[in-house]
């Protein structure tokens, strides 16, 4: 197999996805005739108030909620952000503990250590082998003093989908609040907030075709949580800002064609099941996650004996975008904590390579990705010390 | 992040790939939890020339890159010259790395020493310079545990 310059496939649509040309097509009128401020009382701000509630209502609409409910914010890391903070700001002194897991994405986990300086107590709950929460030890931790159970609804590296409702009802019977980051479900599986019982729940734009700079969390109509961002009293007093109204008309745009989309979905789980058949059939390989609750597009396989930074740098040479959960290629050097905390040995965490596929990949592109990845573990292994085959 | 066009020359075509089955001195260094192990074999002449120089390496693309460029930079010299690399020459000879990379250029550095110590110890020669303990392990994903 020969490097292709020509030949791109893009399998890492969990980082980011281009962004759709409908969308694009739906915000480029916000930029050229409806550039007024919503908050402006003549005929301009009037104009862009109407849209920014259509686009409101749209968006609430696929999400299963209310639009006085849905609150537009400038990403997924924000609105991750303002849940947990908003919510244990507001229960300080009476609930000072907030429960949330090992799995975690980063604006979560982050945040949660930052509440921890300040004198929060955190409890990260653990998982199982294949990324299942552990519902158990969620029962005893939560207690009276539960501010909120923050718990990600389907996890970015491995893809595992954990059982929200039945998390946010244990929540709910200790009065606790529920809170689910859904930044990389939501375009990828049915998400409706209601029918997942959660308080609040994030998502991001760029996850599903809008551009990036644009999320919104859902908070249940009758949840009192502090701001984050205080200013000119937009989104109903709880998020200042003048509204990214172009983005924000992007973001709903890209929802309503996620939801139309969500049959092919089905499709692209069976390229997933094809890829993770073809990759495991490269020896000394295992998968992560979940073999059947995960996203349809993710992939998360581990290879012994090599290490992820390469194999990425090779498959990308060989036209192939793909990410690893290797220490080498992050900025810490720490192998990935998703990995880690599935019971993951560190050798076999640096060897990881994650594949997030979308509605554009074809069969074509997962039968190359596979004969790609043999090719690269099988190179790398001839010149690592430590494969026992060479 | 982003490598040099060396570092990316060198990861993709690495220089002296392999084994000598009857290698004068071996070294390995690095651990497998970290990541990164090198291992290195060289063949040194009666007049203390290293004649050739092999290496395996399972990590990163820097720790795959600076092995290559290490072995290129002691290939052909005197073992006493080949003492004097240090990991800045690595560095310097792949137009630079990622500072989140430097320790791989310090662990090549350190495998062709241990495989010079092997040398020594093989010919009963005493030790003129101090092997690290800890190589690439004094970084972050050790000190964390």
């Amino acid at each position: 197999m020969q490097e292709n310059n020509k030949r791109r496939i893009y399998a890492d649509n969990a980082a980011t996805t281009p962004v759709l040309p409908e969308v694009v097509e739906a915000m480029l009128p916000i930029f050229y005739d409806n550039w007024g401020n919503p908050s402006s009382l003549h005929e301009e701000g009037r104009r862009a108030a109407r849209t920014l509630e259509t686009a409101r209502a749209t968006a609430a609409g696929v999400l299963g909620c209310q639009p006085e409910e849905l609150y537009f914010t400038s990403c997924g890391t924000e609105s991750d952000n303002w849940a947990i903070k908003g919510a244990a700001y507001a229960a300080k002194g009476r609930r000072n503990k907030i429960i949330t897991s090992k799995i975690e994405h980063h604006a979560v986990l982050s945040t949660c250590e930052a509440l921890e300086k300040e004198g929060f107590e955190v409890k990260y709950i653990g998982v199982d082998q294949d990324g299942l929460l552990d519902l158990d030890e969620l029962r005893r931790e939560v207690d009276d003093k539960t501010a909120i159970v923050a718990i990600i609804l389907a996890n970015n590296e491995i893809g595992t989908i954990q059982p929200i409702s039945e998390i946010a009802e244990i929540a709910h019977k200790a009065g606790a609040l529920c809170f689910t980051d859904a930044v990389q479900a939501v375009g990828s599986i049915p998400v409706d907030a209601k029918e997942l019982g959660v308080d609040m729940l994030s998502l991001s734009g760029h996850k599903f075709g809008a551009p990036k700079g644009i999320g919104a969390l859902y908070i249940k109509k009758g949840v009192r949580i502090k701001n984050l961002i205080d200013g000119g009293g937009h989104e109903r007093g709880r998020r200042s800002g003048t509204e990214n109204l172009p983005y924000i008309v992007g973001l709903a745009r890209a929802l309503e064609i996620a939801q139309e989309r969500m049959g092919d979905m089905r499709r692209v789980a069976a390229l997933r099941d094809r890829l993770i058949e073809g990759l495991l059939s490269i020896p000394h390989s295992r998968l992560n996650g979940h073999p059947t609750k995960r996203l349809p597009g993710n992939v998360n396989v581990s290879f012994e004996y090599v290490e992820g930074e390469s194999m990425v740098l090779w498959l990308d040479k060989m036209g192939i975008a793909a990410s690893t959960g290797s220490a080498c290629s992050s900025k810490s050097l720490d192998p990935s904590h998703v990995l880690l905390a599935i019971g993951l040995p560190v050798e076999m965490a640096h060897g990881s390579l994650r594949f997030s596929l979308s509605h554009a990949n074809t069969e074509e592109d997962v039968e190359y990705i596979i004969a790609a990845t043999r090719e690269v573990v099988e190179k790398l292994r001839r010149m690592s010390p430590i494969y026992p085959g060479a | 992040m982003v490598y040099s066009e060396k570092v990316m020359d060198h990861f993709m075509n690495p220089r002296n790939v392999g084994e000598i089955p009857d290698a004068d001195g071996v070294g390995t260094v690095g651990n497998p939890k970290c990541g990164d192990i090198m291992k290195m074999f060289i063949k040194v002449n009666d007049k203390g020339i290293i004649e050739d120089v092999k290496f395996k390496t399972f990590g990163c693309g820097a720790a795959i890159a600076t092995s290559s460029m290490a072995t290129e930079l002691v290939k052909g010299k005197s073992i006493e010259e080949a003492l004097k690399l240090t990991n800045a020459a690595v560095v310097e000879a792949l137009e630079g790395l990622p500072p989140v990379k430097i320790h791989c250029s310090v662990l090549a550095e350190e495998a062709i020493k241990a495989a010079i110590a092997d040398y020594y110890k093989r010919r009963g020669i005493e030790m003129n310079f101090t092997l690290s303990e800890h190589s690439c392990c004094e970084r972050e994903c050790d000190r964390k545990k």
